[in-house]
């Protein structure tokens, strides 16, 4: 307590100088020594300054209990460490990370160079590793210091966005092997050809030039196949507005895609004739690589069927199925991908480009359907081609 | 692990824990550096790993420090004593690892024509799968996890099969090329190299092991 000023001495003076009239003038002394006393009292109390009333304003400490229970659930790994240990781990970066790393010292989960340097350093920061869950993947590595002991740590994948920009660079590295391997081949028998022209016999001779005939052919097929998948995609956005009676279509398709020879492995079985809007040539381009596959991959000596029908919801449904091996599950999501083969050494015997299946995907999204691919080891495999409803095809362009 | 009931020692075993994955964690950056160098002739990357080096031989001599100070102080028992043994003896062989990579840095330098050089083009795929179990075995290593130790024990199979063909590759190439018996020779050290650190992936393998279950894992019944 602080004094206010000097004491108020001529009030205390006052007091007494009233309290010595009463008694004088009263008489009643016990009275006037009350009323005295009050009075000295609150001058006495006025002169003090009264205590400041504290606020507390408590400094909550991070409750780690609390926090763990606030992150928890989030789709982000998320993890809490206490100095270098890690006590909290959420359920996603215990799933990316395991179980582990609970109770762990942090680089025992980060050993990334890059984060182990934010985390020795205590410091604010983010920074790019490589190989956390495994050893291809890269995430963003956020380390926050929250007090003095706990710091947060986030992690944020980005192994797709660098996916992405790989698969380009591996799309032309493919391409110009792909281009490459069949040129290599043809100069270098031509060069043969040219060099030994006496010493060759005829019936060598023919077969250098069967060779390189057929390597040409494939290097023919390669670039007409590249050409027409960068055509697909450049007309990606702007939906066909042909109506296209499917029947005759992939009648005619279908039978250009299997050749005189294997025509009669091929049943067609039709049960609807359904129009759509489309682009003609390259639905017919579609069929017969269908067509094209199945009869390439199915079994030699069984037939491939080619539907044509209408779902019950009114879609138009065309489905090539053969009777093959089948294609393993781990397979399927990438066999829209260019140049992305099961077996590379069949593939490339039989002719196969590898962007078959690609131009199917890219000319299906561009008529607004969509491709289902089922596939039963030792059965065969169907694909299934849906378009969408003529009247909602028609509203969407 | 349980708790102990001295806590500083908890924070010693962590703390080791910690040092041997960060070693591992540079071990593995110099393979990947050392051979993504010697594939594109970068002479910068390959110096950067030949620096890095330094880094591991000085975490390696605290983890011995560290391993010393608790085995004198803390007196451990039981898998607590096989943490600290694993520990010392897996820093000594990573700190090997990490030889290798900066010798496969080293030679970066010593081999010409890289364009056409095609033996050169084996070698990623050999070095990816050496890399995969440094990565695995450090991975087992953190989760003391015995199944894991054991596959990349597997693994190492492949290595070695890999070793072979590229050597019979690789001599081949000589005979064919003489001008460029140099570099191939030096490319032979390079993969064996590369062997070499799939064999030490192999031992941290087996000392994870032991650190886990307390017995070296049976004699490779896959072979």
């Amino acid at each position: 307590m602080q004094p206010r000023g000097a004491f108020p001495w001529p009030g205390v003076g006052l007091a007494i100088a009233t309290a010595l009239v009463l008694v004088a003038a009263t008489g009643q002394f016990l009275l006037t020594c009350a009323v005295l006393f009050v009075w000295l009292g609150t001058i006495w109390l006025s002169h003090w300054t009264p205590p400041e009333i504290q606020r507390v304003t408590e400094v909550e400490a991070y409750d780690a209990q609390r926090l763990a229970r606030l992150i928890e659930n989030s789709g982000t790994p998320i993890l809490l460490t206490k100095r270098s240990r890690i006590i909290v781990a959420n359920k996603t970066a215990r799933k990316v990370l395991g179980n582990y790393v609970l109770d762990q010292d942090a680089r025992v989960a980060f050993r990334q160079p890059g984060a182990i340097k934010l985390i020795d350093a205590q410091a604010n920061g983010r920074t790019r590793i490589r190989g956390l869950a495994r050893r291809r993947d890269e995430w963003l590595f956020n380390r926050q210091q929250l007090d003095d002991d706990l710091a947060v740590i986030e992690l944020i994948n980005l192994t797709s966005e660098v996916d992405i920009s790989r698969a380009h660079t591996d799309f032309v590295a493919n391409a110009s092997h792909e281009l490459r391997t069949p040129l290599a081949s043809i100069i270098g028998y031509v060069e043969t050809l040219i060099e030994s022209e006496d010493s060759i016999t005829p019936q060598k001779r023919q077969k250098f030039l069967g060779t390189i005939q057929s390597e040409a052919k494939r290097l023919q097929n390669l670039v007409s196949d590249l050409m027409s998948l960068s055509r697909v995609e450049a007309e990606k956005h702007d939906r066909p507005q042909d109506t296209v009676n499917l029947r005759p279509l992939v009648e005619k398709a279908a039978g250009d895609g299997a050749g005189a020879e294997r025509m009669q492995r091929l049943q067609l079985e039709f049960s609807d004739e359904p129009a759509i809007l489309g682009d003609p040539r390259q639905l017919e381009q579609l069929v017969r690589n269908l067509v094209d596959n199945a009869l390439k991959y199915g079994a030699h000596d069984k037939p491939v069927s080619v539907r044509l029908d209408i779902t019950e919801s009114g879609e138009p449904r065309l489905s090539v199925s053969d009777q093959g091996d089948g294609i393993p599950a781990e397979h399927i999501p990438h066999l829209t991908r260019r140049f992305y083969r099961t077996d590379p050494g069949r593939s490339r015997a039989s002719g196969g480009t590898g962007l078959g299946l690609a131009i199917v995907k890219h000319i299906v999204e561009r008529h607004a359907g969509r491709l289902d691919i089922v596939s039963q080891r030792g059965q065969g495999t169907t694909f299934t081609v849906r378009f969408p409803r003529p009247a909602e095809a028609a509203e969407g362009s | 692990m349980s708790e102990h009931t001295v806590k500083a020692f908890d924070e010693d075993i962590t703390r080791l824990r910690g040092l041997i994955a960060e070693m591992g964690g540079l071990a593995e950056l110099s393979i990947q550096e050392s051979l993504d160098a010697m594939v594109r002739g970068d002479q910068e990357l390959a110096e950067g790993v030949v620096k890095r080096d330094k880094k591991i031989d000085a975490l390696e001599s605290e983890v011995d420090k560290l391993a010393v100070r608790i085995i004198a102080l803390r007196a451990p028992m039981a898998d607590d004593l096989r943490e600290v043994i694993a520990a010392l003896k897996i820093a000594g062989v990573v700190e090997r690892i990490g030889d290798y990579s900066k010798n496969i840095a080293k030679r970066v330098g010593k081999i010409e024509g890289r364009g056409t050089f095609e033996p050169l083009t084996l070698l990623p795929a050999m070095g990816e799968i050496a890399a995969e179990m440094v990565h695995d075995v450090l991975t087992a290593y953190a989760s003391r996890d015995p199944v894991l130790a054991r596959e990349v024990i597997a693994t190492d199979e492949k290595v070695d099969a890999f070793y072979n063909s590229i050597f019979r590759n690789v001599v081949s190439y000589m005979v064919e090329n003489p001008k460029i018996i140099s570099s191939a020779a030096q490319l032979l050290f390079v993969a064996r190299n590369i062997e070499r650190i799939g064999d030490h992936a192999t031992n941290v393998a087996e000392m994870v092991h032991f650190a886990a279950t307390g017995s070296y894992p049976p004699d490779d019944d896959t072979a």
